[in-house]
């Protein structure tokens, strides 16, 4: 059996699906960032003073590139996956001869395309607003990457779950998004009081921000080695987790 | 070579209904079998756990020798499957749905399309391939879902009422179609609600209710079974009142029309004679209600009699 046709065929899928609605998937981000950009670093930023040594507008870019990508990434796992489910298109790969990793494999890959599609967009509009200079490639794309499959697979065990379209959005609203805000997007945790700086550090996006902010500008809150091997802890759990969701049939099978 | 066997099969959905009993089922190979049962009855649940969209709660399925627990992949690899309802993506295109599911099964792009051209003009969609398939008229999304179905070239096709909603005309195109693909070698396992469907189209049947096998047996064997036929006679001139005939209980329904209850084992012949002696004139004759269903409401009813 040939399981990487099966496993194209499935992120081409993914793909398209999401390019054939592009001006709900790939636009607005674009446009909130630039929105960010505008206010928080053009018109306010310009009143800020610096931020580890960077101006505020380039000190906040890689958090908003990274917060796009977790973003997309994420919503395009849970609401493909849940839709397949709601409309009972997830009965073509069960019946198909496609093991459980496969399928979670391309659904990860498809949050992934989309994550780094919109990661691009943004970051082309962020050039238009600060002097980006990438400090180093390898760190900048592999946290890139280790990122949105990291919220891919969260996307998609939301989805296995998911009863309603409204769980759909329960997480990323209550979840996420405060987690992304308090991750060190926006500021340097070394601005808070030592609690909060204490209690950030349970918060892994903040990881991956500062890891992403590294690769981008050099500077970082916390070791990069701790946040790679945090974001890599995180993935195999997660991995593990959803295939066996996908093994017990959950949600899917009756 | 048995395409299906099934033992001991036993469903209890998670919420209650116990949906299975402890079914056994062998279908042959090349067999065109039919499933039948009132609604309920357990069809779409022994389906759904032979193409692994439901959990069995116990019991063994084997489709061509291949264990679906012990090789999961290879009983998937020989089914196809048409739902009862409707489970493509309504957004997708045509074409998309079936290349994608030549895709699942490992066939590459480029065969895949192909394949898909293949099936959709086989199944009169070729011209509807870029919409998306929600545009397409219930009697064409089923016909989308057997295009889909037939694009690996499976061994076993089984389809879950697939003429259900579809009009006369493409429902006779339909059988035809059907007739094709076993007359080419693929074993058919088809549900339906249509008892004539069934007794035009299949070989064997087995009756399902209550999660029970009621009956199982070949078509024309259950046929024979029947304990009376209930002829319906046109007849050419009108009469006055029944004609009596050795044997053969007449009744006059309509100045035209006379009811025949014709006994087991009873030729038909000695009918004709007696009504022709008597100058009566038959333009047709037809059956009172479709024998195979006259058959199934007698079954269902003892075998709920039985159970209770
Ligand atoms: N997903 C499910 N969850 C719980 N119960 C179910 C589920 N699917 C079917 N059932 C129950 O299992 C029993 C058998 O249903 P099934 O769908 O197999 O019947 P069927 O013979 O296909 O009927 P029909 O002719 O109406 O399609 C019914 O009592 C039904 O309510
Ligand atoms: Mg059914």
């Amino acid at each position: 059996m040939n399981y990487w046709v099966a496993f194209q065929t499935l992120v081409i899928k993914e793909i398209l699906r999401f390019s054939r609605i592009w001006v709900q998937t790939v636009l607005p981000p674009a446009i909130t960032t630039a929105l960010y950009f505008v206010i928080f670093g053009t018109l306010i930023g310009s009143r800020l003073g610096e931020m580890d040594g960077y101006r505020y507008i380039d000190f906040i870019v890689p958090g908003l590139i990274l917060m796009a990508v977790i973003t997309n990434s994420y919503a395009n796992a849970v609401s493909s996956f849940y839709q397949a489910k709601f409309q009972r298109n997830v009965e073509e790969m069960l019946i198909a001869p496609i093991p459980h990793w496969v399928i979670l494999a391309g659904y990860v890959c498809g949050g992934v395309a989309r994550g780094v599609v919109v990661g691009v967009l943004v970051t082309i509009v962020s050039m238009f607003f600060s002097d980006l200079s990438i400090h180093s490639y390898g760190i900048t794309l592999a946290v890139f990457v280790l990122t949105s499959v990291l919220f891919a697979l969260a996307g998609f065990i939301n989805a296995v779950y998911a009863n309603s379209f409204d769980d759909i959005s329960i997480v990323p609203t209550f979840v996420l998004t405060p987690l992304t805000y308090l991750g060190g997007v926006f500021y340097s945790i070394d601005l808070l009081p030592p609690f909060w700086q204490e209690a950030s550090l349970f918060n892994p996006v903040l990881y991956m921000v500062n890891a992403f902010r590294y690769g981008l500008l050099g500077v970082s809150d916390i070791p990069i080695s701790t946040a790679f091997h945090i974001i890599l802890g995180f993935i195999v759990a997660l991995f593990a987790f959803a295939l066996y969701l996908l093994k017990k049939g959950i949600g899917i099978k009756s | 070579m048995k395409a299906l066997e099934i033992h001991n099969l036993e469903k209890t959905y998670a919420n209650g209904p116990h949906a299975l009993r402890r079914i056994d089922l062998e279908v042959e190979e090349g067999d065109f079998f039919a499933l039948l049962g009132p609604n309920g009855a357990g069809k779409s649940t022994t389906i759904g756990i032979i193409c692994s969209l439901v959990n069995k709660s116990a019991g063994a399925v084997e489709v061509f020798g291949n264990d679906l627990d012990l090789a999961p992949e290879r009983v998937k690899s020989c089914i196809g499957y048409v739902p009862q309802e409707f489970n493509f993506n309504p957004f997708e295109p045509v074409a998309e749905i079936v290349i994608n599911q030549a895709g699942y099964y490992g066939i590459p792009r480029t065969e895949a399309k192909r394949r898909a051209e293949g099936c959709l003009k086989q199944l009169e969609l070729w011209g509807k391939r870029e919409e998306q398939a929600r545009d397409l008229s219930g009697g064409m999304k089923r016909r989308l879902m057997i295009a889909r179905a037939l694009v690996h070239h499976p061994r076993l096709l089984i389809l879950d009422e697939p003429t259900a909603g579809v009009d006369i005309e493409i429902r006779r195109s339909m059988w035809d179609f059907l007739h094709q693909i076993n007359a080419s070698g693929t074993t058919v396992i088809l549900t339906t609600h249509y008892l004539e469907e069934a007794e035009s189209l299949c070989r064997n049947i087995a009756i399902i209710n209550d999660g029970e096998i009621a009956e199982r047996a070949a078509m024309h064997e259950m046929l024979r079974r029947l304990h009376q036929q209930d002829l319906v006679l046109d007849l050419r001139e009108p009469v006055d009142e029944a004609p009596v005939v050795d044997g053969y209980p007449i009744s006059r329904t309509g100045p035209c029309t006379l009811e025949v209850l014709v006994p087991p084992g009873h030729d038909l012949n000695p009918l004709f004679d007696g009504l022709s002696a008597q100058g009566i004139q038959v333009l047709s004759m037809r059956n009172k209600q479709n024998r195979l269903e006259q058959l199934f409401l007698n079954m269902v009813k003892n075998h709920r009699e039985h159970s209770a």
